[in-house]
């Protein structure tokens, strides 16, 4: 038996997984524990949680894979230095002696934390791997491929930002290259922070907000900031970003170039004009990605592609590749950010170094990505009454009826079960739950549950087997990584008074049947459920059809604005305490808001940082 | 010493000689910056980790 454990840490989003025999048995992110959204310190927990969960002793690991290749990320730091010298000073300044003290001896610093627990623990043990080998390495091993193209695109790993991998059996190797500083995830995080997001957390808010706007700057951004070669590959114009040299994004070569200042989330408000910049960055990189694909399909005629990297998070860029149909099958990781680097790294140590050949399902090996800690009745019921809350406990069956009760009657339900997710996303296990058919919905969840800007959309879970009734999209989506419009015949006519809405005003115009999660373009953020991978969530689903006629319920992650996703069944309860939802479930116990006493209500809204 | 022989080696694998100047200053310097420093935090600078 060889134990493996992966771990990313350091940069952002730490994590850890651990794989036994090449089977992925464990895998969680390090914020969850310490309930600090995206954070990189080591990831001890992480750590402990997968050793736990598999009864293993670090004594009995035998090999501990890092992600990432510091030596090589400190080459590239040097060489940028150099190359912009002396501008860049103030950066230098700051970053130096972060790397002198502590990042250039990860290594050593890795060695003594490993030998606290494990005294004996040997340096032959621990290993590195490529940051875009460690994310080539968790789509293609993780998938359900034989053979494979595996496209990887982020902000930035050592050198590469964009790679083109080709995966044969257990063998995976990088063929080609985009290097730093031309990368398609910076460009778009500099729109991020144009437009008063925070960078590497606020791109999603970015992807959300583009179907509120026209790609009035599409051109404009092909023209001067991208130069974009047929085949995908780019160079992005280093005058109009500072993200090298400087403590910023973007220059005031850039904020001229669109004729209005970065905006200041705290003071300004959010514009047409923000809305336009955020639909013509997310159309650049639709058509980047597409060349991109397209021009591999045609350079390898393989079928196959694999995704990921924090850009392969970009859902609605990934529903418009697979609807392009030059890839017969399309899989994304579902931890495509750095936490899956975890998972990449101790992959790439099976199957590259130690030669190991795959077992190839027909699904693919991440589990449904149910990866994290779950918990036993008996514990929650202990924490629950340790907390103070007051609860009734019930039948799995009848847990499942009086939730999808609950969800029909228009109540806001907090639903905790089996075990956490890997990933940012929430797959029906730590999700706030809803009716989508509520008109008010929407708006309620961001303002009054969720705590978040109001233009925010939320994405629908449907049975599997009725996707194609309420959506065009006619592929899985487990891991509600694609997007597509909801189906003609679900949509309501608009009158043409709310046809000439613009901008928020867009949010207030019923435009389909399910309107909580249909976007203002019609699109939706798709996560399809089936039996095999989450059947307590299948059921629920199943019982709300029962009740409404509809397959379908909205799913957003159980926490609030800059909250990490619950984990424990503390979190949960402080969470169900502090915002509105009206209903919690948690393993069989059923809470209701109106029962809870006044006492155990604290103020949540404060308690973390706006992300 | 061992971080010394990886270096070394990483730069040989590399062929990055022409770092190594570079290097011997900052390793001179280095002392100083690291000292001078009061805290290892640093604004979120996304190309810097």
């Amino acid at each position: 038996m060889t134990n493996i454990l992966g771990i990313s840490a350091f940069y952002h989003d730490s994590a850890a997984a651990l794989i036994i025999d090449g089977e992925i048995v464990a895998a969680a992110q390090e914020e969850r524990f310490t309930r600090i959204k995206h954070d990189a310190s080591y990831p001890v927990n992480a750590i402990n949680y997968c050793l736990n969960e598999s009864k293993l002793s670090l004594k009995q690991i035998d090999y501990i894979s890092f992600y990432d290749k510091p030596f090589l990320k400190f080459e590239r730091l040097l060489e940028t230095y150099v190359a912009f010298a002396p501008k860049g000073f103030q950066s230098f300044r700051l970053a130096i002696p972060i790397w002198l003290r502590e990042k250039l001896f990860l290594k050593n610093w890795l060695l003594k934390e490993l030998k606290k627990i494990d005294p004996s623990f040997k340096s032959s043990k621990l290993m590195f791997s490529e940051h875009h080998y460690s994310h080539a390495a968790s789509a293609f091993y993780a998938s359900p491929f034989k053979n494979a193209i595996v496209l990887t695109i982020d902000g930035v790993g050592e050198w590469a930002t964009t790679t083109v991998a080709i995966g044969n059996d257990h063998e995976l190797e990088i063929v080609k290259e985009i290097h730093f500083p031309h990368s398609l995830g910076l460009l778009y995080s500099a729109f991020t922070y144009y437009t008063g997001f925070r960078v590497n957390s606020g791109e999603y808010k970015v992807m959300g907000l583009a179907p509120y706007g026209k790609p009035k700057y599409k051109n404009l951004i092909l023209e001067k900031l991208i130069d974009l070669k047929q085949d995908g590959s780019f160079r992005l114009d280093q005058s109009y970003f500072n993200y090298t040299t400087g403590l910023t994004m973007v220059n005031e070569k850039f904020v001229n170039l669109f004729g209005k200042p970065v905006r200041n989330s705290e003071t300004d408000k959010l514009t047409q004009f923000h809305m336009d910049v955020a639909a013509s960055i997310q159309a650049v990189t639709e058509e980047v990605m597409l060349r991109v694909t397209r021009s591999l399909h045609k350079e390898y005629g393989i079928p196959n592609l694999c995704l990921a990297g924090g850009v392969a998070l970009n859902c609605v860029a990934n529903g418009m590749i697979l609807r392009d149909k030059f890839f017969k099958d399309i899989w994304i990781q579902p931890a495509s950010g750095d936490a899956g680097g975890a998972l990449g790294s101790a992959l790439a140590v099976w199957h590259k170094e130690l030669k190991k050949p795959r077992k190839i399902k027909s699904s693919d090996l991440m589990k449904g990505s149910y990866l994290g800690p779950s918990y036993e009745q008996n514990y929650i019921e202990k924490e629950l009454e340790s907390s103070g809350a007051r609860f009734i406990v019930t039948s799995e069956d009848e847990m499942i009826e009086q939730t999808a009760k609950a969800l029909a009657d228009g109540k806001v339900v907090g639903w905790f079960q089996g075990k956490m997710e890997f990933g940012p996303r929430s797959l029906g296990c730590r999700s706030i739950l809803a009716d989508p058919r509520s008109e008010d919905m929407q708006k309620m969840l961001n303002l009054k549950v969720k705590n978040r800007e109001s233009f925010r959309p939320f994405a629908p879970s449907i049975l599997k087997e009725e996707v194609q009734n309420w959506f065009e999209l006619d592929y899985d989506s487990p891991y509600m990584l694609l997007v597509d419009n909801v189906k003609k015949d679900k949509r309501i006519n608009v009158s043409e008074e709310e046809k000439h809405q613009v901008g928020i005003g867009l949010l207030n115009v019923k435009r389909s049947f399910i309107p909580a999660v249909t976007h203002v373009d019609y699109s939706a953020r798709i996560h399809t459920v089936s039996t095999e991978t989450n059947p307590k969530f299948y059921a629920l689903i199943n019982q709300f059809k029962q009740k409404t006629g509809y397959p379908l319920i909205v799913n957003t992650s159980f926490n609030v604005r800059g909250e990490p996703i619950v984990c424990s069944p503390s979190d949960a309860f402080r969470c169900f305490m502090g915002t509105e939802l009206d209903f919690l479930s948690i393993g069989n116990c059923l809470l209701k808001k109106s029962d809870q006493s006044i006492s155990v209500i604290k103020d949540y809204k404060d308690s973390f940082n706006n992300d | 010493m061992n971080f010394i022989i990886e270096f070394l080696s990483f730069i040989k694998f590399r062929k990055k000689y022409w770092l190594v100047p570079i290097l011997l200053i900052m390793a001179i310097f280095g002392g100083l910056i690291v000292l001078s420093q009061g805290s290892a935090i640093a604004p979120f600078i996304y190309t810097l980790f």
